[in-house]
């Protein structure tokens, strides 16, 4: 039984990906499926080693607990435990659960007969997380490239990595993943605004149909992407943002080793201008 | 049209991979794991280390023998030096600076000497090289702290060829930026003209040189707090400082991590022990460009000025270019004694007067005794 009258179409037999009807059912208003049993595994046995590590690291303090990766001596090989050992294997737990989340999705897309739009989605920022901790140390030729797990130790990362490439500001991709995550927001918020306006008129006022929105932008900007066009472009921007992410970091070290303002070097030497 | 917008598709990766350094990259882990302090340099474009000449002839040190002040005249900073141990050095010094190989106009003793009267100053460049010599010898003698972490003990030292490589005016030279046109369009505040290797092709000031390596400004512009509270630097101030480090990076072919964790710039217990011999070279530098270059004034002529009027002066590149060691750590010193000037002598005053911002302390051997303030 569904838990809400409109969940009724929730509970539809058929459509996994893998096991059949063996994982098949629901623990209450949960689907489980291969993938549920999967991300289970993966998601407790990552949380128990991050726990683990903290339990052998100097600090209780969540903000400063950091389980960093191993030194770059390791390469690509395996590290001990306590080397980083235990970011490695905390690395596979992560990936496994992402993407057994996003393929239990894929299953319930296709209980639904809906189309795959939200895997798809998840799926860009779980490649820009493989992106970070599997492809760059990959093509970099070890582990040690990775970020640390750690609030306040990973956003040290990020400076000094950026650091290494003098000014990050002036890579290419990280300009357009930074200038879609903000679009993004402003798409967000302008949408936001707009339909909470719409369905909260003054006093005795009825609600404004989306007709008024369309008015509304049509009277502002000239133009209104219309109630469904909004969200595909809060899709494009967002997935976007994602994707020039992992770019911007990938090819930074494997593809680029200088400081990211002298690759513009090749605009001040167009022979236009030069 | 579909297939027209489909092919340049399938273009587009390719032409933004036109833009990459595909080849192997040399790395270097600088910090503790997951700081992300590493280093990370392109092999195939990374400068090769210059070659260094050999000595003119086989030096046999004669401590009875004739002294050059005896022997010659006017001999005024190596008078001390036996005259073979003389004429050994000036040799090395002409093929440093004003080699007689056909490459330079004039080159040879004559660049500095009137063949007539070896003895005489008529000569601006004898006037200079003197200069020099006192100089190479003060840097030898009283900025080996910069030297510290070099190879040889600490004692690689610096020699003519450092900067001149066969050349009387040093490849790698600065003076004061020219001034911005009084135009709308051309007064750019000595910034935002990216092509400037000086900054390392950012939009940064690109004359950093004449407020930190002459003029004696201080680097302190980071907020002792972590929100924006009790700072004391405009941000113009913080651009220049961020200027000057571009430069330094350059010079060095280094990233910022070759000195600092990014996570707090100025604290020196996080830093490397490089950024001692960074604070050093700082100091070096001045004292070069105020004490030497700029104190020999009007013996300047016009053609060894830039555009204000000011010498050309040294700065990181001048004997770094782009190697983190000059001439990769080599102690090309040890060949000419004569250069090395008189040993343990008392810090100059730039030294005993500053200090690093904050002593280094939580860990021991991140930066050497030399960096301890003097009591």
């Amino acid at each position: 039984m569904a838990v809400l009258s409109y969940e009724r179409k929730y509970r539809v037999r058929g459509g996994t990906l893998i096991g059949g009807d063996l994982f098949d059912f629901w623990i209450g208003p949960f689907y489980v499926g291969f993938f549920g049993i999967t991300g289970i595994f993966f998601t407790v046995l990552g949380t128990a080693l991050i726990f683990y590590g903290a339990a052998i690291g100097p600090t209780w303090n969540p903000w400063l607990i950091n389980i960093a990766p191993p030194d770059l001596k390791y390469g690509l090989a395996l590290a001990p435990l306590k080397e980083g050992g235990l970011w490695q294997i905390i690395t596979i737990c992560a990936v496994g659960s992402f993407c057994s989340w996003a393929l239990r999705e894929t299953e319930i897309c296709r209980k639904l007969g809906m189309g795959y739009h939200v895997p798809i989605a998840f799926s860009f920022a779980i490649f820009a997380y493989v992106t970070l901790e599997v492809f760059r140390p990959l093509l970099m030729g070890a582990w040690h490239w990775g970020f640390p797990y750690g609030i306040f130790s990973h956003l040290d990362w990020v400076s000094n990595t950026g650091y290494q490439y003098l000014h990050f500001h002036y890579n290419p991709a990280h300009m357009l993943a930074v200038s879609f995550f903000f679009t993004t927001t402003l798409a967000l918020a302008l949408h936001g605004s707009l339909v909470l306006s719409a369905v909260n008129p003054g006093e005795g006022q009825a609600v404004k149909s989306p007709e008024y929105e369309d008015t509304f932008f049509r009277d502002l900007i000239g133009y209104s992407v219309g109630t469904l066009g909004i969200h595909r472009v809060g899709l494009l921007l967002a997935l976007n943002a994602g994707f020039w992410s992992a770019v911007c970091i990938i090819i930074s070290g494997p593809f680029w080793a200088r400081g990211w303002p002298e690759w513009w070097n090749w605009w001040l030497n167009l022979p236009i201008w030069r | 049209m579909t297939r027209i917008t489909a092919s340049l598709l399938a273009l587009a990766p390719l032409i933004l991979l036109g833009g990459c350094e595909i080849g192997t990259k040399t790395v270097e882990q600088v910090g503790p794991r997951g700081s992300g302090t590493d280093l990370v340099v392109h092999k195939a474009t990374t400068p090769k280390v210059a070659a260094v000449p050999p000595p003119p002839f086989e030096l046999t040190i004669d401590p009875a023998g004739q002294k050059a002040s005896q022997a010659y005249q006017n001999v005024q900073v190596l008078g001390d030096l036996s005259a073979d141990e003389f004429n050994y050095t000036m040799a090395a010094l002409t093929n440093w600076v004003s080699p007689d190989d056909g490459t330079l106009k004039n080159g040879g003793c004559n660049y500095c000497h009137n063949p007539e009267n070896m003895a005489s100053d008529e000569l601006y460049t004898k006037v200079v090289a003197r200069k020099m010599l006192q100089m190479t010898r003060a840097i030898n003698s009283q900025w080996r702290p910069h030297f510290a972490a070099s190879a040889n003990g600490g004692n690689a030292g610096v020699t003519c060829w450092t900067c001149h490589r066969g050349q009387p005016v040093p490849a790698y030279r600065w003076s004061a930026a020219p001034d911005d046109a009084a135009t709308l369009k051309g007064k750019k505040f000595g910034q935002n003209t990216p092509g400037m290797t000086t900054a390392a092709y950012s939009s940064l000031p690109y004359d950093p040189f004449s407020s930190y390596i002459a003029d004696k400004q201080e680097i302190r512009v980071q907020g002792p707090k972590a929100l924006p509270r009790g700072h004391v630097a405009s941000i113009a101030d913080t651009e220049k400082t961020y200027g000057l480090m571009m430069h330094f990076s350059n010079a060095l072919n280094v990233n910022c991590n070759y000195c600092h964790n990014s996570q707090n710039f100025a604290n020196w217990s996080q830093s490397r022990p490089q950024r001692v011999s960074a604070w050093y070279g700082i100091r070096m530098v001045r004292d070069i460009n105020n004490n030497y270059i700029s104190a020999l004034g009007d013996v300047w002529p016009a053609n060894r000025r830039g555009p204000h009027g000011d010498p050309y002066k040294v700065n990181c590149l001048s004997c770094h270019q782009q190697n983190n060691k000059p001439l990769g750590g080599y102690p090309m010193l040890k060949d000419y004694p004569g250069l090395k000037g008189p040993a343990a002598q008392t810090m100059v005053q730039a030294v005993a007067t500053t200090q690093p911002a904050a002593a280094p302390t939580a860990e021991p051997g991140a930066a050497p005794a030399a960096a301890t303030p003097p009591a």
